[in-house]
């Protein structure tokens, strides 16, 4: 066994226990923080393919970004674990299926030769000055630029959605507009009152 | 160097890659970790003379060995868990903190050729390591089991992940105009143009032209740093010391580390992407590491500086910074630094 071998089987393993402790561990937090202990394994195996643009986007977006997001979230609310454990049978079919259907995918890829794959055989191997990062930009950008860019239409669509949803008006809060108070003088807050001394 | 090392490298024959990596890290580390003590005495005495006081000067001559008083103060200092903390996230979290602010040193280029590792999306890979930071301070604030420390980390949460944002617009303009990743290779393209034949290169280094960029990495720079005037995830007014309140000995001394050692390294980023890293400014003058470590020397002087002149930020206007001045404006400039590229009049040919 080689050494990229050998790191290949320690992330891995790391990686599978992990994903089984996310779905197992009894507390949220701990399920969250054992999600992004899973996605820096998987950042860990993408650089042994030589996608380490790929990998170190996947750390600095869902690592970085949106799972400081969700432990946020799921810090905040006051989960209740039977009540999430009650509709467990429920949801078993729709989960079931779902796991079935990905294992069959799984399955007709690692066992491609079964199923026809070989036409599309793996790529030779990267030269040692290879940029990942060069090449993903000229794909992107060239050949597949229009579905690229209809890619980011539909995260726009998305996001406008988001902030229109969360978007709403509340009223009788005292709002203060940050502007207005920049934008305060002596004039509009004091006023000077001539009057005459009392005297005894 | 190599022949003078081969004897050493037969001895531990196979495994002397992983050795020899292993002693330029320490080589790395150890000053490092000489230079955040000596920030923090710097960073006393700075603020001391600015607020007309001496500072200290009691340990050793002219106050010299107080960083090392403070050490070993804080190693002796017990340890106390929380009885009703979560222990293994309470000790993970300042483990947590520490690991980034350490392992994004990896791809800082100190001089022509010294660089641990010299790897071609380094500016990628430090953004990803220095993303995670926020996570120690999270979860020492969740595990604490404690109000101050849990309000804490929901502000250094937002705080970190508002500003990485306008902190990566920055960083795409210098990669937009060096057409590399490399830091070695940003360096490098900052070392010609016009100005560099005329012997004054400091005019051709990357802050000229990206001026306004310069100035938001830099702030962005300093609330990532969670350092005043941005600094209401400890604000000891009104959450005592955040995510640090239940800590003490060794595991708050992780926090200070990190904080300080984030604080060189946002510095460093800082004259290696804007300031032409090890870069003479002028033409007679060698290049050397000298110079990378003068101009680091004065970005952490702005630091001080800043701490001890500028109030601290209500936390609104911290966000309303961040995601309504510093994005947009980035956004804008992503946008103009591409056009003037690709107009006649760009300079980066």
């Amino acid at each position: 066994m080689d050494f990229k071998t050998f790191v290949f089987y320690f992330l891995a393993v790391i990686m599978v226990v992990a994903a089984l402790r996310v779905i197992t561990v009894r507390n949220p937090v701990h399920a969250a923080l054992f999600l992004v202990l899973t996605f820096f394994n998987a950042g860990g195996i993408w650089l042994l393919l030589q996608a380490e643009f790929l990998a170190i986007t996947l750390v600095m977006v869902y690592v970085g970004a949106v799972m400081v997001l969700f432990l946020f979230v799921v810090m905040m609310l006051d989960i209740n674990l039977d009540r999430i454990r009650e509709g467990f049978w429920s949801y078993l079919p729709v989960g079931a299926l779902v796991g079935v259907l990905m294992l069959i995918e799984m399955v007709m890829v690692l066992g491609g030769r079964y199923f026809g794959l070989d036409a599309m055989p793996a790529p030779p191997a990267a030269q040692a000055g290879f940029s990942n990062t060069r090449e993903l930009g000229r794909v992107l950008y060239t050949d597949y630029v229009y579905p690229f860019e209809l890619a980011s239409l539909v995260l726009l669509v998305a996001m406008v959605a988001a902030v229109a949803l969360t978007l709403r008006k509340r009223r009788g809060v005292k709002y203060i507009d940050p502007a207005e108070q920049v934008a305060v003088r002596r004039e509009g807050r004091v006023e000077l009152v001539k009057m005459a001394a009392e005297k005894e | 160097m190599q022949a003078m090392l081969q004897p050493v490298a037969d001895l531990f024959g196979p495994s002397w890659p992983a050795v020899w990596t292993l002693i330029k890290i320490v080589a790395i580390v150890a000053p490092l970790m000489v230079t955040v003590a000596y920030l923090t005495l710097a960073e006393r005495k700075v603020i001391g003379y600015m607020q007309v006081r001496i500072g200290p000067n009691r340990v050793g001559p002219k106050g010299l060995l107080q960083p090392i008083a403070d050490g070993v103060k804080l190693l002796l200092k017990e340890i106390i868990v929380p009885s009703g903390s979560n222990k293994g996230l309470f000790i993970l979290g300042p483990i947590l903190a520490i690991a980034p602010a350490l392992a994004a040193w990896s791809v800082v280029p100190f001089s022509e050729g010294l660089v641990l590792a010299n790897v071609n999306a380094g500016l990628l890979l430090l953004l990803a390591i220095t993303s995670m930071e926020v996570y120690g301070v999270i979860i020492a604030g969740w595990a604490s089991n404690s109000k101050y420390p849990f309000l804490g980390s929901m502000r250094a949460a937002a705080q970190m992940v508002s500003y990485e944002v306008s902190m990566g617009f920055a960083l795409i303009c210098v990669l937009l105009i060096s057409a590399s990743l490399n830091l070695t290779d940003i360096v490098h393209s900052q070392g010609q143009g016009r100005f560099h034949e005329m012997g004054l290169s400091f005019l051709s280094w990357n802050w000229l032209p990206l001026l306004p960029m310069f100035v938001v990495y830099l702030i962005s720079g300093i609330a990532e740093t969670n350092r005043a005037p941005f600094d209401v995830v400890e604000g000891e007014a009104e959450v005592v010391a955040g995510h640090m309140v239940e800590y003490s000995g060794m595991t708050f001394a992780l926090f200070f580390l990190a904080e300080y050692a984030n604080m060189i390294l946002v510095s460093i980023l800082t004259s290696v992407l804007f300031l032409g890293g090890w870069l003479s400014p002028f033409g007679f003058l060698p290049d050397g590491f000298h110079w990378l470590a003068l101009k680091t020397a004065l970005i952490l002087f702005v630091f001080l500086w800043a701490r001890a002149t500028f109030p601290r930020f209500r936390y609104d206007q911290i966000m309303r910074l961040g995601w309504k001045v510093f994005i947009p404006v980035t956004l804008i400039w992503v946008f103009v630094v591409a056009v003037w590229m690709m107009s006649p009049l760009s300079i980066w040919k």
